[in-house]
């Protein structure tokens, strides 16, 4: 795919979060650690909330979460989205106790459920852009 | 130190509300502030503070229009639907330090001419980091920000797309009645189950407008109250509150709070009264979910009942606690919640028409705004 043909919203990146987009390119999700007291974050800032250290590592995250809530989106709100509809938007409580916001795909919506086990996956969309989406964790 | 009986709702204003104004937004701002100012008994030049909404209009097109020779006193209330309700505190504490007297709050818009909300929402500072982290996903708009809140309370509480459908219908069948008003055609909770799936649960019904108008309120110091022509309307109690992670409803601890929860307690114990005293409520309603999460968080029932609350016929007019009794954002116009504050004025006149609550003495407006900003005023007639 080709830069000219991707039609939809791209990340900025900033100095705080550009290690999260760095990673999720190399196939890995991480967060943010405080450099401090050790308490996990999300989304990238440039401060931990619980002792205002401004020390921060990064982590790389389990991948594995659990369904919070969801919205299933039946309209085009930019037509780049169009051919993906309707599509499945899940907020994912991670192992590392902050949430994600992310497509859950391959998922009958009629099955959705709060607490339904997802993992991580990824998708090159374009060059030096990959975005995270979900898959249903199925044991075995 | 209080903002309890600090000022009134001196003027109101009100455009026809359209799809296609076909005028300007500044010009739109200043036909309603013309009005609200002249209801108040003033003249333009009597404005010594004024509070735009956002940064289409600014304080300096009011000085130039109106011909103000001091404005005292400027500032915004960024609190995205929640800013005209917070607007009134700001108002309030400058009058009460004595920088201003009549405080102009204007708003005004082309939201169905111009430019539309999934476009103006990647524009605003306040959604930059869902603007990083979630538009790139396909997560674009508000509906689709605000859908998981409500699908959790479904979840937690067995709240249903029919109660939802309530809300709409209830709302519907004010602004039929009270004629300045963009939809005009009777809903029925069955058209509400029948319309299109925007982002699910949100169906189109319980998406709010966008509109073309303005409205504008003036708000005045307590002692104009002897001078006014009409009844005045006094502020007895004001309070924003800001949610848990208010810029990413995806990290907020709990889905289904919103900043109203914090403000609702402070502005009762301002005013002194319960949500049990009040007669009719403006609620902020950008979709039907949100109005169902405020009656819980300013306290009108508890947290998870909002569904039978409302599924009890309690917002109807003629119920409990009428709701939105011109039609809010779903049925009359998206005036960003200045339409309730001017509606609440009414029916505290006893002004409010056909949609008039019998003997309405108390009421409560409340403004929601970006990813969860709240504010709500308790008012009283004079």
């Amino acid at each position: 795919m080709t830069d000219k043909s991707y039609n939809k919203p791209v990340p900025e990146p900033t100095p705080d979060s550009r290690p999260f987009w760095d990673s999720l390119a190399s196939g890995r999700l991480s967060f943010q650690k405080c450099g401090a007291c050790g308490v996990i974050r999300h989304y990238p800032r440039p401060m931990c909330s619980a002792c205002h250290s401004m020390a921060t590592e990064w982590v790389e995250a389990s991948g594995r979460g659990k369904v919070h809530s969801w919205t299933v989106t039946h309209h085009a709100f930019n037509p780049g989205f169009r051919d993906e509809l309707p599509m499945v938007l899940a907020t994912v409580d991670m192992e590392e106790r902050v949430r994600m916001n992310a497509q859950l795909r391959g998922v009958d919506p009629a099955s959705l459920t709060i607490g339904l086990p997802v993992r991580v996956d990824y998708e090159q969309v374009r060059e030096g852009l990959t975005l995270p989406f979900m898959r249903v964790d199925r044991p075995g | 130190m209080s903002l309890r009986e600090v000022g009134i709702i001196s003027g109101i204003g009100e455009t026809a509300y359209s799809r296609n104004s076909g005028k300007s937004v500044l010009a739109l701002q200043l036909e309603a502030a013309l009005l609200a100012i002249r209801d108040a008994g003033l003249s333009p030049r009597d404005i010594d503070g004024v509070l735009p909404y956002g940064s289409a209009v600014v304080a300096e097109d009011f000085i130039t229009n109106f011909g103000i020779a001091d404005l005292r006193f400027s500032a915004t209330t960024p609190l995205g639907g929640a800013s005209c309700v917070a607007g009134i505190q700001a108002a309030l504490a400058a009058i009460k330090a004595g920088i201003c007297k009549h405080v102009l709050l204007p708003l005004g818009r082309n939201g169905a001419s111009g430019t539309r909300i999934a476009a103006r929402v990647q524009e605003m500072p306040q959604f930059h980091l869902v603007g990083e982290f979630e538009m790139p996903i396909g997560a674009l708009a508000p509906v689709q920000y605000y859908a998981p809140m409500a699908r959790r309370h479904m979840e937690m509480y067995g709240t249903t797309s029919r109660q939802f459908g309530e809300i709409a219908s209830s709302t519907r069948g004010n602004a039929i009645l009270h004629g300045n008003a963009i939809m005009t055609k009777p809903m029925t909770i069955e058209d509400h189950q029948a319309s299109r799936m925007i982002s699910d649960p949100f169906r189109l019904l319980d998406c709010s407008l966008e509109s073309d108008g303005a409205a504008a309120i003036v708000v005045s110091s307590a002692d104009y109250a002897r001078d006014l022509r009409s009844r005045p309307v006094h502020v007895m109690g004001v309070a924003e509150g800001h949610p848990d992670s208010p810029s990413a409803i995806t990290q907020r601890p709990d889905l289904t709070t919103l900043g109203l929860a914090k403000a609702a307690p402070k502005a009762f114990r301002m005013a002194g009264v319960t949500p049990a005293d009040i007669d009719v409520a403006e609620i902020y309603d950008c979709f039907t979910y949100i109005v169902l999460c405020q009656l819980e968080d300013a306290g009108f029932c508890k947290k998870g009942e909002g569904g039978p609350f409302v599924e009890s016929g309690a917002i109807r007019l003629g119920g409990k606690l009428p709701v939105n009794t011109h039609g809010g954002l779903l049925s009359q116009a998206h005036m960003a919640g200045m339409n309730h504050v001017v509606e609440l004025v009414r029916q505290l006149r006893g002004e409010a028409g056909a949609t008039q609550v019998a003997d309405a003495e108390l009421g409560v407006v409340t403004g929601y705004g970006d990813m969860g900003d709240g504010a709500i005023a308790v008012m009283r007639r004079g």
